[in-house]
């Protein structure tokens, strides 16, 4: 299968969209003329012009808010922040109006917006840029929230996103970005991944680690580690999408393995992990033979010095010390 | 009472002049409705028959009914939480809006909403929406999208005086001239943002309309108790935005007789009741509306007082059919929050969507 950069499947997956649906529009900062902070949308002003690619000024409420009084009237603006840490100067229009304005009209008004942007720490740019808020998001009904690790899931969750009929907030990595992967071929025939399905990325016997995004990369490097130098067999499930969550797939992969560890870059405290912890002691309480465990952003601001930040981060190392803590070594 | 003309007389512009009798007489009807609607959620209100906040608009009444009366089939209207006159005006209808209020399924938001957040996107009104300044960016996304599917109409977006600080407003007005947006920010200006004054609470020059000016957009200022006045300069807004697709703000004063809402202990504390009684007396637009139309010889007292009889019987009618009305079911509470899962789609379907134990 041919290879593309995380960044050019979403960029791919807005071109389609573009083509297929009139009302899809992308606006953000630096989206169109500058072609991306971070080049996503690169090329696209040059093919679809003014009217379907938008830059705007730095006022997040301003736009956002307008986003989702065009998708009133059936407008589907796909919003870029170039950093999901700026949510908080948007969060009036992200939550008040965008989650609700559906349900306090009975029903009347519908949001069908994608709001998304980069979302991760790692990149020493500080405590404002390096918020990780999907699990603050998902927290609101009325939104849903995903989050892709591979630049095939980015691309079909972005589509499915687009088509679908609800606020959906895309979180992204830049971290992510410039990696590379396998994406099926247009020509093959429309390539969309639904929400609310959890990939099985490594199939295992021991242990279960629940993760998403980024941190399923390291989940897999780890996994690598456990079976070479412990003999131990880890399943990894990749959420890529929090709400709706693929619970079934979670509780499936403990009823079978009976270990899990959480792998997950938000902070601890009331973060995406702790929702799957309640919900793994909710359902398949019986079957575990060890506490569950996580891996989480350790509970602090997030630090700028390059030296440390990672270690701040979950890490490769970590997600191993936290399994051999709750699994038996086999080698 | 005697009718003060402002000056000049806007009777004799255009978009005036064009009213015919039965047109001037709906006016009148629209104006006697918000009246009566109000007054007749007061009962109930202190009866505890309705929960939560209640802005009521009483004396407000000419800047909805003048503004919406010029709307046309691809002009919409947003505004915040005193709301309940820009429905009527909408035409949403006394029943679904008193139902709304008693918090009663048959109520416009299925009584999910309340009197701050009435909706019918079927008749372009866009709500009714609780933070103050938060409709801004809507009503301005509302422009964008009419001119993004190149509809010849515009978004008329109020606000209060108060919602003037707000940063939203700013930002959308910032990108409302940027983008060229076809919407018009009413400001209706009662003269209190809650229980501040104007002058304790907003830095101006000569008016707060006048902010536009940074932005280099067009405005003007507005005698809200002159209907022939508020639908002669809004008109120009209007035709601004539907030929130039260009935005206006209009500031509209006006004054509310009753508190910032119905909880609002302090009303008669931060203004005194010889300022409320003055306006009462001298400057009440459902009356200065009759009086003009007596005077003009279009209503008399008689046909002004069947319109308000019947105004007074609808409301009491809408009353007693949201009393009767039945409560939401409690499994309404999951109805509304996804479009998917209300229709049932395979997405709908897909994932757990609600996370109750």
């Amino acid at each position: 299968m041919r290879e593309l950069l995380y960044r050019h499947a979403i960029r791919e997956a807005f071109d389609e969209e573009l083509t297929r649906d009139e009302n899809v529009v992308i606006m953000g900062e630096e989206v169109a003329q500058y072609n991306g902070a971070y080049k996503v949308t690169e090329g696209l002003w040059d093919k679809w012009g003014d009217k379907r690619i938008v830059d705007t000024p730095i006022s997040e409420a301003g736009f956002i808010g307008m986003g989702i009084g065009a998708s009133m009237l059936g407008i589907r603006p796909v919003m870029e922040l170039m950093f999901w840490s700026f949510h908080s100067v948007a969060f009036d229009q992200l939550v008040n109006n965008a989650a609700n304005v559906r349900y306090m009209s009975g029903g009347k008004c519908n949001c069908p917006i994608v709001v998304r942007g980069p979302a991760n720490g790692g990149t020493n740019v500080g405590a404002t840029h390096s918020h990780t808020p999907e699990g603050l998001f998902a927290a609101f009904p009325g939104l849903k929230v995903v989050s892709p690790a591979t630049p095939a899931d980015a691309k079909g969750l972005m589509k499915s996103a687009i088509r679908d009929n609800d606020p959906v907030y895309v979180m992204e990595n830049t971290l992510l970005y410039g990696m590379s992967g396998p994406v099926p071929d247009p020509a093959e025939g429309d390539f969309t991944i639904p929400l609310g399905v959890a990939d099985i990325k490594r199939e295992g016997t021991d242990v279960t680690l629940v993760s998403h995004g980024r941190s399923t990369l390291h989940a897999i490097d780890a996994a690598e580690i456990l079976q070479s130098q412990h003999g131990i067999s880890a399943e990894i499930v990749d959420l890529r999408s929090i709400r709706p969550l693929d619970q079934d797939a979670i509780i499936n992969s403990v009823k079978k393995t009976n270990r899990a560890v959480m792998v997950d870059e938000s902070k601890p405290f009331c973060g995406v992990s702790a929702q799957i912890i309640t919900l793994i002691q909710e359902h398949a309480f019986d079957y575990l033979d060890a506490p569950i465990r996580r891996v989480t952003t350790l509970d602090a601001p997030a630090i700028y010095a390059p030296a440390i930040e990672n270690e701040q981060l979950p890490t490769v190392a970590k997600i191993v010390e936290k399994v051999l803590s709750i699994t038996p070594a086999k080698a | 009472m005697n009718m003060t003309p402002t000056s000049p007389d806007y009777s004799g512009y255009d978009i005036n002049k064009s009213l015919t009798p039965e047109d001037k007489i709906e006016i009148y009807r629209t104006l006697t409705r918000m009246r009566r609607f109000e007054q007749g959620t007061q009962k109930p209100y202190s009866q505890g028959k309705m929960g939560g906040f209640l802005h009521l608009y009483i004396g407000q009444e000419s800047v909805a009914a003048g503004t919406i009366s010029l709307c046309g089939e691809n002009d919409h209207v947003i505004t915040a939480y005193r709301c309940h006159a820009h429905a009527l005006a909408c035409g949403m209808t006394m029943n679904e809006c008193m139902a709304e209020l008693f918090g009663k399924y048959s109520g416009s938001s299925k009584g999910k909403g309340g009197s701050m957040h009435l909706f019918a996107p079927d008749k372009n009104f866009w709500g009714g929406h609780g933070i103050v300044g938060g409709q801004t960016p809507l009503g301005l996304g509302l422009g964008y999208g009419l001119k993004y599917k190149g509809l010849k109409g515009c978004c008329l977006c109020y606000l209060g005086d108060g919602a003037i600080n707000q940063g939203a407003f700013h930002e959308s007005l910032n990108i409302a001239e940027l983008h060229d947006i076809p919407v018009i920010f009413i400001i209706e200006n009662n003269g209190y943002s809650m229980g501040t004054s104007q002058k304790r609470s907003s830095a101006y020059k000569d008016c707060l309309a006048q902010r536009a000016d940074a932005y280099d957009m067009a405005w003007d200022v507005v005698n809200g108790e002159d209907i022939y006045e508020v639908r002669a300069k809004t008109q120009k807004a209007i035709d601004r935005a539907h030929n130039e697709s260009k935005p206006t703000v209009l500031e509209i004063t006006t004054y509310r007789y009753f508190g910032h809402s119905v909880a609002d202990a302090n009303h008669k504390k931060y203004r005194t009741p010889e300022e409320i009684a003055q306006y009462k007396k001298l400057h009440d637009p459902v009356n200065l509306w009759k009086t003009r139309m007596i005077e003009e010889g279009i209503l008399t007292e008689e046909s002004a007082k069947e319109i308000d009889t019947q105004a007074k019987q609808e409301v009491a009618q809408s009353v007693a059919f949201a009393d009767a009305a039945e409560a939401p079911p409690l499994s309404s509470i999951f109805d509304d929050v996804y479009w998917e899962v209300d229709n049932n789609t395979e997405a709908g379907n897909t994932g757990r969507h609600f996370f109750n134990d």
